[in-house]
């Protein structure tokens, strides 16, 4: 139905149809109003300022959060409008640090696009505030304060879209700053490394952390023999960095671009997620076939992984065993190269290039290193391969397209689709549907898990039951169906989880969005490059036929299991430190540790240290025994967890912590 | 063992005063009150706990406790003077009484405990009661028109009290 509410926007009329806001109205009317405060996918906020408009007989108001109504007349650039525009920005020029020649935002900051908009040549104001630390301590991104202009993006996307809250604002007035909990680093708190916020700053204030550097030495080293694996995402987004269109397709342009930096071979992630396909799918219909551990959650976002590690320790069994493609890729690549390229693993450098932050935590994880070997050495970002690709002067939109190196370097569309929300499932069916001999076409296209909503759901019939099928993204969503899970009322045998908007296509390591329909051509991108493959079931693939033949016998096998696959650990919130019930004492004493987390604590922690404190106390053993509480020993399913002297126990008895203390306190006996 | 049986008690406090506002998280700031009264500051290892049993992100609860001048996060001395700097205290000469205290407790504007964990000292916008200006307040009670001398006896007090106690 079309609506003829009309109103006027610098006195021309523009049709009102339902927009919420006079913002996206104005933008409607191509007028662009500044903001940094605005993002459609969250709250409306109005902290910038900076999208101040005049509505007539109401006076300046803050366009993103004013409602239209029929007949309002607005004025978006009127004397006075401007010149506070151009005040405010000056104002948060004042205290930024104006190191853009050396920020790895120059290029696309908004407060800089909009100082040189709005003709800013000089700040009339000084300074006020002192220089902040920066933190430098995750593996993923790096924190500059000294860069932020409070707009709250990073914060609300953290909460909203996550459902995380790792960073809030703290502090008042002038003090006013955006930390995690207790000025702590991002290292040490709840943050699953998403770099959602570093992707939604306006500014440097939050940015991936670099390894281009550690990256061009290896590549100089003659020495080094340096291979690249490349993620799905990455070829439908590396030309936004070259100013060619969102969605393009550059897989050719960019092996050509690898080769002349100077890796050595280049191949596919997608050839390691044909595999995961295949490891994933067995798992799944084992499971089914035994109907334990189900639903099964995916295992290839790193960030879901951490967020269920520190936040769902219950449904730890649940998550597939399976490495990501990154990881299983790494490990295939340290156990075969090495022969096959004639140099010692010590000399092989492995350089994933990804869509995603959270992969550089995820390579450095301590599981994934053999004999003492990182299986990935390091990780690139979409935007880190394409800085390397400039500052080598390589002019890439002139490439001649080159294909990537066998057999690591075939892949099937199965493994490619991996790089959008829904792919995953839908790879998985496709394996699936072939092994339990249900009639569908190879490329079978599952409309229902496509799309961009946060929940989707899907159910097919096979030969072992209905498969319910659910895919969301946002960690938020994630948490929803979690709970679900948890507390029996979800019935999914599969649920897909990527934690950036989109999946991977959304990853914080890809160019900053400028565009909304920006992650749209990219996800539809896509779907094209697995239509144009020769191949769309990971199992057609003939190198991972091989792979199994010669390495890994058979799905789901000993060998696979030691390679491909992974275990999870619970693990802390924020790093805390212990609350002490006893006084220092020089004595050698019983060190006894009960924690008291809420896990351990509903199942009876609280109890336990109640009663321990008062045997001690009744028996006056202060000079034998050290007490405290910790609040998470990271062990929760095994929960109350007790540490006595250094020996765990788990689901610990009242009665038999307190005949523990008797006989320790025996063999202190003065 | 005193402090071994204070801190399970105010352990167990804590659990009473998250029942006693039902865990419910639009309740935050009574409960860090609450939480304050029992520690005479919000340790961060109960604020952890606090966060978790509200279900709400750490951070968000230190944004909260940071806000709020009310609340510290620094253990607190046992006994705290505050000294009033608003407007009406200022020109009255609420300046010369901070020196003072400051220069005697070898205090400053960032260090406002005492080592020994016997003092805090700080400084407030508005205690609402110009008419006594300047105004300070020793824990619980209320000084009008205070000169260093004064300020300098109350503290004098205080700590021949404390001696006498040891």
């Amino acid at each position: 139905m079309k609506s003829d509410k009309i109103i006027y926007i610098n006195d021309r009329p523009i049709v009102w149809d339902g927009e919420t806001n006079v913002l996206s109205l104005a933008r409607k009317a191509h007028i662009e109003i500044p903001t940094f405060c605005y993002h459609s996918e969250l709250s409306v906020y109005g902290a910038c300022r900076l999208c101040l408009v005049e509505i007539e007989g109401r006076g300046l108001v803050t366009s993103c959060s004013t409602i239209p109504f029929e007949g309002m007349k607005v004025y978006t650039h009127t004397e006075q409008i401007i010149k506070m525009r151009k005040t405010i920005v000056e104002m948060l020029l004042a205290n930024h640090d104006q190191a853009c020649p050396t920020c790895s935002r120059s290029n696309d900051c908004k407060l800089r696009d909009l100082s040189t908009k709005l003709g800013i040549d000089k700040i009339r104001y000084r300074k006020t505030r002192q220089p902040k630390a920066m933190d430098m301590m995750s593996d993923c991104l790096v924190r500059d304060p000294n860069k932020c202009v409070l707009c709250g993006d990073c914060v609300r996307f953290c909460s909203e879209v996550q459902g995380i809250g790792a960073i809030d604002f703290a502090h008042r007035g002038e003090g006013v700053i955006v930390t995690p909990a207790y000025g702590k680093s991002l290292a040490h708190v709840d943050c699953v490394n998403c770099g959602q916020c570093a992707a939604v700053c306006p500014t440097g204030a939050i940015v991936v952390k670099s390894q281009s550097e550690q990256v061009w030495q290896q590549v100089h080293n003659k020495t080094k023999t340096v291979v690249a694996q490349v993620a799905p995402a990455v070829r439908v987004a590396l030309g936004e960095m070259f100013n060619l269109p969102s969605g393009e397709i550059t897989t050719g342009k960019m092996v050509a671009a690898l080769r002349m930096i100077g890796f050595n071979k280049v191949f596919d992630t997608s050839y390691a997620a044909d595999l995961t396909v295949i490891e994933e799918a067995n798992e799944l219909l084992s499971r089914k076939t035994k109907g334990e551990n189900l639903p099964i959650f995916t295992s290839c976002c790193p960030a879901w992984v951490k967020f269920a590690e520190q936040s769902y320790p219950g449904l730890l069994n649940n998550l597939s065993s399976c490495r990501s493609p990154q990881q299983m890729f790494g490990a295939l690549a340290k156990a075969r190269l090495p022969q096959t390229l004639g140099v010692t693993k010590e000399d092989l450098c492995v350089v994933a290039i990804m869509p995603c932050t959270a992969k550089k935590y995820e390579a450095n994880r301590k599981e994934f290193t053999t004999d003492g070997i990182a299986d990935v050495d390091f990780v690139l970002t979409t935007q880190e391969l394409g800085k390397m690709i400039k500052e080598a002067g390589i002019d890439f939109n002139s490439l001649e397209p080159e294909s990537m190196d066998l057999p690591m370097g075939f892949a099937s569309g199965a493994g490619v689709i991996f790089g959008n929300s829904g792919g995953v499932s839908e790879a998985v069916l496709r394996y699936a549907a072939d092994k339990l001999q249900i009639p569908m076409p190879e490329s079978i296209v599952l409309q229902e898990v496509r799309g961009t909503s946060g929940i989707r759901e899907a159910e097919v019939e096979t030969a072992v039951g209905t498969l319910r099928m659910a895919v969301v993204h946002g960690l938020k969503n994630a948490a929803i169906l979690a709970d679900q899970v948890v507390n029996g009322t979800a019935n999914y045998d599969v649920i897909e989880v990527m934690a950036c908007p989109g999946g991977c296509i959304g990853g914080a390591g890809q160019p900053i969005a400028c565009e909304s329909n920006t992650r749209q051509q990219r996800n539809q991108a896509i779907y094209n490059a697995d239509k144009i493959m020769p191949l769309h079931r990971a199992q057609d693939n003939p190198f991972i036929d091989e792979i199994y033949q010669t390495l890994l016998h058979e799905p789901n096998s000993h060998k696979a299991h030691e390679m491909l696959h992974t275990q999870y650990r619970s693990r802390k919130r924020i790093e805390d430190e212990e609350t002490s019930f006893s006084a220092p004492s020089k004595e050698e004493r019983c060190k006894i540790r009960v924690c008291i987390g809420t896990s351990c604590f509903l199942r009876g922690a609280q109890e336990i240290l109640a009663a321990t404190l008062k045997t001690v106390e009744d028996n006056a053993w202060h000079n034998r025994f050290d007490i405290a509480a910790t609040f998470c020993t990271e062990l929760c399913d095994l929960g109350p967890t007790i540490v006595i002297n250094g020996e765990i126990i788990h689901r610990a008895r009242l009665e038999d912590v307190k005949s523990r203390i008797q006989s320790e306190a025996s063999l202190r006996e003065k | 063992m005193d402090s071994a049986n204070n801190a399970a008690r105010s352990f167990n406090k804590v659990i009473e005063i998250l029942d006693r506002y039902d865990r419910n998280a639009s309740k935050i700031i009574p409960i860090l009150q609450s939480v304050q009264e029992e520690y005479r500051y919000l340790p961060q290892e109960v604020l952890t706990f606090v966060a978790t049993s509200l279900n709400v992100s750490p951070a968000r609860l230190y944004g909260v406790a940071t806000f709020y001048s009310h609340f510290s996060l620094e253990p607190k001395g046992k006994h705290i003077l505050k000294m009033c700097d608003g407007t009406a205290c200022h020109v009255r000469g609420s300046s010369a009484v901070i020196d003072a205290l400051r220069d005697k407790l070898g205090l400053s504007a960032k260090k406002i405990t005492t080592d020994d964990m016997l003092f805090t000292f700080e400084t407030v916008s508005c205690l609402g009661a110009c008419g006594l200006a300047p105004v300070l307040v020793v824990d619980e009670a209320i000084h009008g028109q205070v000169t260093p001398e004064v300020a300098l006896q109350l503290l004098d007090e205080i700590v021949q009290k404390e001696q006498q106690h040891a």
